[in-house]
């Protein structure tokens, strides 16, 4: 298929890992560990593990899967805040997929719906607003959420809105900032990451000279990484070569969509819509400064969190999860005590092990807890 | 059928919607049941509008030794799209079941849940569909039931098929037969129906090529099972698509399967839509593909067979049976790594980025 197996093609992918492994050899490993490189984005962690990138590598780079699920991080108080939203009469709420399934304290949007809540599977912000114009007397409320990457399409919505007067729909944003979130991995007392994969798609809108901090204050190389396997293989590469040349900078793999200065019409309309929040809750992790953002005074009326009561308690994640332990890189997430026992992708109890794009959820369906797999070579049967 | 009525009716083309009348008892549904189904469904079965079909076991037991029964039902949403419709689906999926048992199948019942308000026009193109599936399939409607509920109390049409067949003798695939060194084939490419149904949604606003493989595969089964009566399991891959019924075989046999991506049939315009929502083709459901376990020694005969038919000609090798770990399904990836196919814990949902 054009414009995908180009990016998935092996005899490449091996001459890619024959080169890494070579830089790997001129590079001296800290402490005479692997090197680790944190994934920041949740769409590289998925293909990492399903297309089995990490096979490729040299046993002395280690991925670490990284906190960009926002599905992952949403903190149980606002999906319980959804829950309650879903079920008040003459509310549709409107959501992504995967978000469906994610737990609150006590249920999940999929179970808010058999039990009753108008709850509806939507692909953009904009099928919410086309609810609305269709239910003029219902409230619409579409569950925002995501990194700087949907944010745009939310903003344009709500523009949308305002520009048709149409008064029944409504917000309620999850939307995070990955920057203040990088920098908070960085400020941990027991960071070990030696580079990181940067995401593709938040770097689409927000270009890359934000995370030019990462390299002058924290000294960490990033390079900004497409989501097909050869992408990732290619950034691990130009990862290790900033390191065997002493170099440490922000580059660009991703160049065929991430533009200098990133997309200015997106910005634009994130800067009308948005404003930060002081500080924003996310599960693993606990608050962080800056790390949300909610609609600014001129659009109050397009936000559910003002035109509802939602005061769903704080819920503290578990005290056994070690989910903040995974995403810094401390430990693996089999080596996590609640793994594959008490936490698994049918009743999760961390963040990472919600969505698909979580490190747990994708170690575990993938099945990296059961063993090495040894490839059979198939050409002997078939014979074709 | 439950009403008095007499042979030979024409097809009459309805207008209207179905009323809570026609799931009276009375004149209403006599109609309903002599102009739209008896019209279309004509077996001297359901002619005869006794309470049950009478169905003599002599020719039966000239075909086996083994009777296969089995029923599902069909909750479609949309009632008709690209490459079929509910009526369509209801033959192939129950047929299908029996022959990937072996079976030859013969009779079918079936049962219709009308919801007041669905429209008669589309009521007959379903019942004619259905009839036309039945005919080409070679399998007898004998014997159905009709309810209509109050709007609000089902999804426009539900339709549960019962279905009758024989079992050759000496004719025993089943799921825990795998074993080492079998291959795996699959009839044609993978999650066509699926990649349909989620198409033709109307809120996905979505334009595509996508057909449906919604097809009876008894015939392809009787030309397999022809080429090699020791075909070790087959099943059609239906809910939870290619992967599901693998970790079921896999689990059932206590060996492992280990898939090839690079072999994997899967349309462009499949491979597309997987891309754009984020969904796996291995999970998405089939409607007319089965995946057949067979003996090294056997798989050319049976690929040729199968190539020989048309529900088969897309029919390739795309794995293999290993001892190792007990269920587990594995798949070497086109890029050359490995993962492991699991079965999934409920729905695919669309990724959000």
């Amino acid at each position: 298929m054009k414009y995908v197996s180009e990016f998935r093609d092996p005899v490449t992918a091996r001459k890619l890992a024959a080169e890494i492994a070579a830089l790997l050899e001129n590079i001296d490993k800290p402490d005479n560990r692997p090197l680790r490189f944190m994934e920041v984005c949740g769409g590289h962690t998925h293909a990492i593990f399903r297309y089995g990138v990490a096979d490729l590598l040299p046993d002395g780079i280690e991925f670490i899967h990284g906190p960009g699920c926002p599905v992952c991080v949403l903190p149980m108080a606002r999906v319980d805040d959804c829950v309650a939203l879903a079920r008040m009469p003459g509310v549709i709420l409107a959501t992504f997929g995967d978000a469906m399934r994610v737990p609150g304290s006590r249920k999940s949007l999929l179970q808010a719906r058999a039990e009753g809540g108008d709850v509806r599977l939507i692909y953009s912000p904009m099928d919410a607003l086309q609810l609305a114009r269709a239910n003029p007397d219902k409230e619409v409320v579409f569950f925002a959420l995501g990194f700087e990457t949907t944010m745009p399409s939310t903003a344009l919505t709500v523009l949308q809105a305002e520009s048709e007067g149409i008064k029944n729909f409504s917000v309620f944003c999850n939307h995070i900032t990955i920057i203040a979130t990088i920098k908070a991995i960085l400020d941990s007392p027991d960071m070990t990451l030696d580079g990181f994969i940067g995401p593709g798609h938040v770097s689409m809108v927000i270009g890359d000279a934000p995370y030019e901090f990462i390299a002058e204050q924290y000294s960490r190389p990033m390079v900004i990484a497409g989501f097909e396997p050869l992408d990732v293989l290619q950034s691990v590469w130009m990862l290790l070569r900033q390191l065997a040349e002493g170099r440490c900078e922000i580059e660009n793999q991703y160049q065929r969509v991430v533009r200098d200065g990133g997309n200015p019409p997106a910005l634009e309309a994130i800067g009308r819509v948005f404003e930060l929040r002081e500080f924003f809750e996310w599960r693993g992790l606990g608050s962080i400064d800056h790390s949300g953002v909610r609609l600014t005074k001129a659009f109050a009326q397009y936000d559910a969190e003002k035109r509802f009561s939602l005061n769903a308690p704080r819920v503290a994640d578990p005290k056994s999860c070690q989910c903040g332990e995974v995403l810094k890189g401390v430990i693996k997430p089999s080596q996590c005590k609640l793994f594959g026992k008490q936490c698994t992708p049918e009743a999760p109890m961390g963040a990472l092990m919600v969505s698909t794009e979580g490190a747990c959820a994708a170690y575990y369906q993938y099945g990296r807890h059961r063993g090495d797999v040894k490839p059979v070579e198939l050409h002997q049967v078939v014979g074709q | 059928m439950s009403t008095k009525s007499t042979r030979s009716i024409s097809p009459t083309r309805q207008s209207g919607t179905v009323t809570l009348a026609h799931g009276s008892g009375g004149r209403a549904m006599q109609k309903l049941i002599r102009d739209l189904f008896l019209s279309r469904l004509d077996h001297p079965q359901l002619h005869a509008l006794e309470d049950q079909a009478r169905l003599e076991m002599a020719p039966l037991m000239a075909m086996g030794d083994r009777l296969a029964f089995t029923t599902d039902s069909y909750v479609v949403d949309p009632l008709v799209f690209p490459g079929g419709d509910i009526g369509k689906l209801a033959v192939c999926g129950t047929v299908n079941d029996l022959a990937v048992g072996g079976a030859r199948p013969v009779y079918l019942s079936c049962g219709f849940i009308m919801e007041e308000g669905l429209d008669l026009a589309l009521l007959e193109q379903v019942v004619d569909s259905l009839a036309h599936t039945a005919e080409e399939a070679g399998v007898a409607v004998v014997t159905g039931d009709t309810k209509v509920v109050p709007r609000g109390a089902a999804d426009k049409l539900f339709i549960n098929t019962a279905g009758i067949g024989v079992i050759p003798q000496a004719v025993v695939p089943a799921s825990h037969r795998a074993t080492t060194d079998d291959v795996v084939i699959v009839s044609g490419p993978i999650g066509d129906h699926g990649a349909a149904i989620t198409a033709a949604r109307e809120d996905l606003g979505l334009h595509s090529s996508i057909q449906s493989d919604c097809q009876p595969l008894n015939a392809l089964v009787e030309a397999m099972l022809a080429a090699s009566p020791n075909i070790r399991c087959m099943r059609d891959a239906t809910r939870g698509g290619v992967a599901t019924v693998l970790n079921e075989i896999a689990g059932a046999s206590a060996v492992s399967i280990q898939l090839d991506e690079s072999r994997l049939p899967v349309a462009d315009a499949v491979q597309g839509l997987c891309e754009l929502l984020g969904l796996d083709p291995l999970y998405l459901a089939c409607e007319g593909r089965l995946v057949a376990i067979v003996a090294a020694e056997d798989c050319d005969a049976v690929l040729a067979a199968m190539h020989s038919q048309a529900a088969g000609v897309g029919a390739s090798v795309i794995g293999k049976v290993h001892g190792g770990q007990a269920g587990r399904v594995s798949m070497k990836t086109t890029f050359g790594g490995e993962r492991i196919v699991d079965t999934l814990v409920g729905e695919q949902l669309p990724r959000i980025c």
